[in-house]
């Protein structure tokens, strides 16, 4: 059974339909990128993915034992976030929340689950520190052990690299290639087409009236895949 | 200075308004910091003309102050949320249209009420001498509910305030935690307000959250800061006022533009270090 699944999809984004009958599904260890012209509906779709969006239309079916809250979200960094005063730990720990429930404070098991993807992503020695005294490459790193911390299943990253130079990009890529080796199933909206031929197994390429989805190698045959050699802006 | 203190002390009034500005101070403080980083400081200011309009016509009207402005407020919180987040009206146009409207309606009814007994200077600007028995005892009840969800919701506070979508996305359901603050607000202010006046009491809120904000760097430890810095101000403000003979609420507010000056030089100190 799929890991996530999409039948005749419709989204809207401010009364306007950006995204209209999209099927698509993701297995369990898949990693998929999403490309595509801006505003051709990737955030708005992983709005859906995430229930922040509710579809005027089809459905989206969870499977593998997936519950919609378990899925880690590396959002967009939004400007308020740069200058606000929280710890590292303090970050990364509210991705546990989903696991309490309404009981306050958090336990050990969470404190040390949180401490492990702190240090598998190379930040336990900065735990102290401040999030907005950090570059933009470990406050990435910090939202991705947050979305860590909240699944074991799937990963969900928007533009993950926007606004970071090359050699830090390169090392966030590897990253989560390693996380996605271990099991986590990816699915990233970017704009860097290489990153998607370098890392993806499947690729959904939306334009406005042609969506292709398909694995990697079906993508390379395609059409979809012209155009990038033109722009480059899929 | 110890002698001072006992003095204010052995003043049942006085002791009325210690009682109240500490928690009041406290709770105003706790929930300042979120609202701050929310960019909700706006809210506070808005709901405290709010909170005057209601006390205003509950008197006119001869109904018990308090009863009267809670509900009123509470449901302004819950208007200027809603209008802050999906509104036609922007945020900021909705606050000050609310605003203003309560204040002129406020300003109307004490106009209109015959006797004249009410004093709205009072009311705009605070005073000891309003802090009654009855008012002590809704306040230190509703202040400790404050504190206590405060407290038990810390980590869900905490999580909506820094990235409301990814808490969202988790399971935390947002809404209900943004309208939790608004309410725990809505009854700070109307506790406070009679002691500090609806003109200076959303200072409370502001001021500890920025002044802490300059120095400490974690969400832990910019809460407790502003929690001290807020009750400290509130004890030398009143004793300033009680030595000065100055109206509390503004020498309440003053001290703590100073402690939001001495924070600010000091973060400067602290990051010029750092770099």
């Amino acid at each position: 059974m799929a890991l996530i699944k999409t039948e005749n999809l419709t989204l809207s984004y401010e009364n306007m339909t950006v995204i209209k009958d999209l099927s698509f599904e993701v297995n369990s260890g898949e990693y998929l990128c999403i490309v595509g012209e801006n505003g051709s509906g990737k955030t708005t779709l992983m709005k859906a993915l995430l229930s922040l969006k509710k579809p005027i239309g089809g459905s989206i079916t969870f499977g593998d034992g997936l519950i919609q809250k378990e899925i880690g979200y590396l959002p967009q960094q939004t400007g308020a976030q740069r200058d606000f005063p929280a710890s590292v730990s303090e970050v990364v720990l509210s991705g546990c929340l989903n696991s309490r429930g309404i009981k306050p404070f958090y336990s050990i098991r969470e404190r040390k689950k949180a401490a492990e993807n702190m240090k598998r992503l190379g930040i336990y020695e900065i735990k102290q520190r401040s999030y907005r005294e950090l570059s933009g490459g470990q406050q990435q790193r910090v939202l991705l052990a947050r979305a860590l911390c909240a699944t074991k299943k799937l990963l969900l990253l928007d533009e993950p690299v926007s606004g970071l130079d090359p050699m830090v990009t390169a090392e966030l890529y590897e990253m989560i290639s390693d996380i996605n080796k271990s099991g986590v199933t990816i699915i990233m909206v970017t704009h860097d087409m290489n990153a998607a031929l370098k890392y993806a197994t499947h690729i959904l390429c939306m334009r406005e009236d042609n969506i292709f989805f398909g694995t990697l190698s079906e993508f390379r045959k395609s059409e979809a895949s012209d155009f990038l050699k033109g722009e480059g802006s899929c | 200075m110890g002698e001072i203190f006992v003095e204010m002390l052995s003043s049942p009034m006085l002791r009325r308004a210690l009682i109240v500005g500490i928690l009041v101070s406290l709770c105003a403080a706790l929930l300042g910091v979120s609202l701050v980083l929310k960019r909700y400081s706006m809210i506070g200011d808005g709901l405290s003309h709010v909170g005057f309009g209601a006390l205003a016509i509950a008197s006119v009207m001869n109904l018990a102050p308090m009863t009267v402005a809670i509900p009123v407020v509470i449901l302004a919180a819950f208007l200027l949320l809603r209008l802050s987040s999906n509104g036609k009206i922007k945020g900021d146009a909705a606050i000050a249209i609310i605003s203003t409207s309560a204040l002129a309606i406020g300003v109307m009814a004490v106009s209109m009420s015959r006797g004249m007994n009410i004093d709205l200077n009072s009311y705009l600007f605070g005073s000891i001498v309003s802090v009654s028995r009855g008012d002590v005892a809704t306040s230190v009840v509703l202040a400790g509910a404050v504190l206590l969800m405060f407290v038990f919701f810390y980590t869900k506070i905490f999580a909506i305030t820094f990235d409301e979508n990814f808490a969202k996305a988790t399971g935390t359901n947002a809404n209900v935690y943004n309208m939790l603050i608004a309410l725990l607000t809505a009854v700070t202010i109307v506790i406070g307000m009679r002691l500090m006046g609806s003109m200076l009491i959303s200072s409370l809120i502001i001021f500890p959250a920025l002044s802490s904000m300059r120095v400490f760097r974690s969400f832990r430890s910019v809460t407790i800061c502003s929690g001290v810095i807020s009750v400290v101000s509130f004890l030398i403000g009143m004793f300033i006022s009680y030595i000065a003979d100055t109206p509390c609420g503004a020498s309440i507010v003053c001290v703590n533009i100073t402690f939001f000056v001495l924070f600010f030089i000091a973060g400067k100190i602290v990051s010029g270090k750092r770099a």
